[in-house]
């Protein structure tokens, strides 16, 4: 069911998967999503990958960012993938930032995730990638 | 029967409890999406009159984490329940950030839960503009129970009284003397008092306060407001503030009071409506409409003040292309 109202605001849910407890980069681009007109349903720490499905579903949300500094990135990012696969939520655009590096990076694009932010990368670029996956998913 | 067979299939899923299809169903209210209506119609007679239960109050006196355990309370009691909670949109930007979903602990399996963040999208008084409509869609998705949190953009935050059967507000120790009580907003709307955080020093002066504020009352049609402590951490008073919302409930049945409070949310909804419809279109219209944009150059270069101009419209003498 695509969106069909012009103009409403893009849904998307921040959640920090596993147990790191760094959660600034996950505000910082929650704050930057809000700043450009998104709705950010902010998850925030320690959150499972099944309670992330589940709340990206209820919530409804056109697109799922992920914040992860412990390292745990490769087991828990498909993980998320598969549970959205067998939600039948497959299609749901999933982008994921923190300290990932290069070679997971590719792997885990490789398994369906979208974009992958490191360190550095500037909030611009986070808001126009985030706004061209949830148009490339309505 | 021909109108089950008529029934959209969206509202069908939404009564056999699919809680995606409520999910996009929400979204599509949220967004005053025109083809939601027929889903809506077909709905309507299949709602129980579930309890809806809001909880109002200043920001940071802890609603989320007082419905957190209130959610935790009612699946003990076997009871299932819905929540809707709405935090403010940017009046800049239009975005928000929903964060009233951190304080929600359940387990992710559970499908006697369902957890909805709402924007305000520019809707003053503390809920959106979708947020009865979607408490009854909720309603019809077989929920026994809807919470819905409000904003807590304060002493104004008095449109729950539209929507919920019951309105908790809540407060902290310290918000003010005994005189805030007495103004008139938020302190007039409640059916339940919930002095929460009562673990700081003050939280007895607080109820003290409310007791004699409910005291003063003349208190609207027999039913006063019982106040009530608990704190969240460690919980405390969530069993006396859960009775307290039962009693008024069943207050409403005894007393009659929940047929005429219904019938006066439905005439609100109503009115709502159309006043939606009306400034929508006219809004459009003092854009578009040469009649209409010659109307605002003559209020513009003050040669005719608003009110003219408004009975000019409203009498029809001002007409469309």
């Amino acid at each position: 069911m695509a969106r069909p109202t012009k103009g409403s605001p893009i849904r998307v849910l921040i959640a920090k998967p596993g147990l790191d407890g760094h959660d600034r980069g996950a505000k910082v681009v929650a704050r930057a999503l809000r700043d450009a007109g998104f709705e950010v349903i902010y998850a925030g720490l320690r959150q499972t990958p099944e309670e992330i499905v589940r709340a990206a579903l209820e919530e409804d949300v056109d697109l799922i960012g992920l914040s992860i500094l412990s390292g745990a990135h490769m087991a828990l990012f498909p993980k998320v993938l598969a549970l959205l696969k067998k939600e039948n939520a497959g299609d749901l655009p999933v982008f994921a930032g923190g300290i990932i590096p290069d070679e997971d990076a590719r792997r885990l694009k490789k398994a369906g995730i979208r974009a992958i932010f490191g360190p550095g990368t500037s909030l611009e670029e986070i808001v126009t990638t985030a706004q061209k996956l949830a148009r490339s998913a309505a | 029967m021909t109108r089950a067979a008529r029934m959209p299939s969206a509202a069908r899923a939404i009564l056999d409890g699919d809680r995606r299809v409520l999910a996009r169903v929400i979204s599509q209210v949220e967004n005053r999406d025109p083809t939601v209506a027929p889903i809506s119609r077909a709905l309507y007679s299949r709602t129980h009159a579930a309890p809806i239960v809001g909880v109002a109050g200043p920001l940071g006196v802890g609603k989320s984490s007082l419905i957190n355990l209130l959610v935790g309370r009612l699946r003990e009691l076997d009871r299932t329940v819905a929540v809707v909670a709405v935090d403010p949109s940017s009046p800049f930007s239009g975005g928000s950030v929903l964060g009233d979903r951190i304080r929600f602990e359940r387990r992710a399996d559970d499908p006697g839960v369902f957890f909805r963040s709402m924007a305000s999208r520019g809707e003053p008084g503390g809920v959106a503009a979708a947020t009865r409509e979607v408490a009854r869609l909720m309603d019809a998705a077989g929920f026994d129970l809807i919470l819905v949190e409000t904003v807590g953009s304060g002493q104004v935050d008095v449109a729950i009284r539209d929507i919920a059967t019951t309105s908790v507000v809540v407060l902290v120790p310290h918000l003010g003397d005994e005189v805030q009580t007495l103004k008139a907003g938020l302190f007039e709307i409640a059916d339940v008092f919930c002095v929460n955080k009562s673990d700081l020093p003050g939280a007895e002066i607080a109820r003290r306060d409310l007791a004699e504020l409910v005291g003063l009352g003349a208190s609207r049609s027999g039913w006063a407001p019982p106040v009530v402590l608990t704190s969240t951490s460690p919980p405390s008073g969530i069993d006396a503030l859960w009775s307290a919302v039962e009693s008024h409930e069943r207050y409403l049945d005894s007393s009659g009071r929940r047929t005429v409070e219904e019938r006066r949310r439905l005439s609100v909804e109503i009115v709502e409506r159309v006043r939606e419809r009306v400034g929508d279109e006219l809004s459009a219209r003092l854009d578009r409409d040469p009649a209409l944009r010659k109307l605002l150059d003559e209020v513009a270069s003050r040669s005719i003040d608003p009110r003219t101009a408004a009975d000019r419209l409203d009498r029809g003498s001002v007409r469309a292309r």
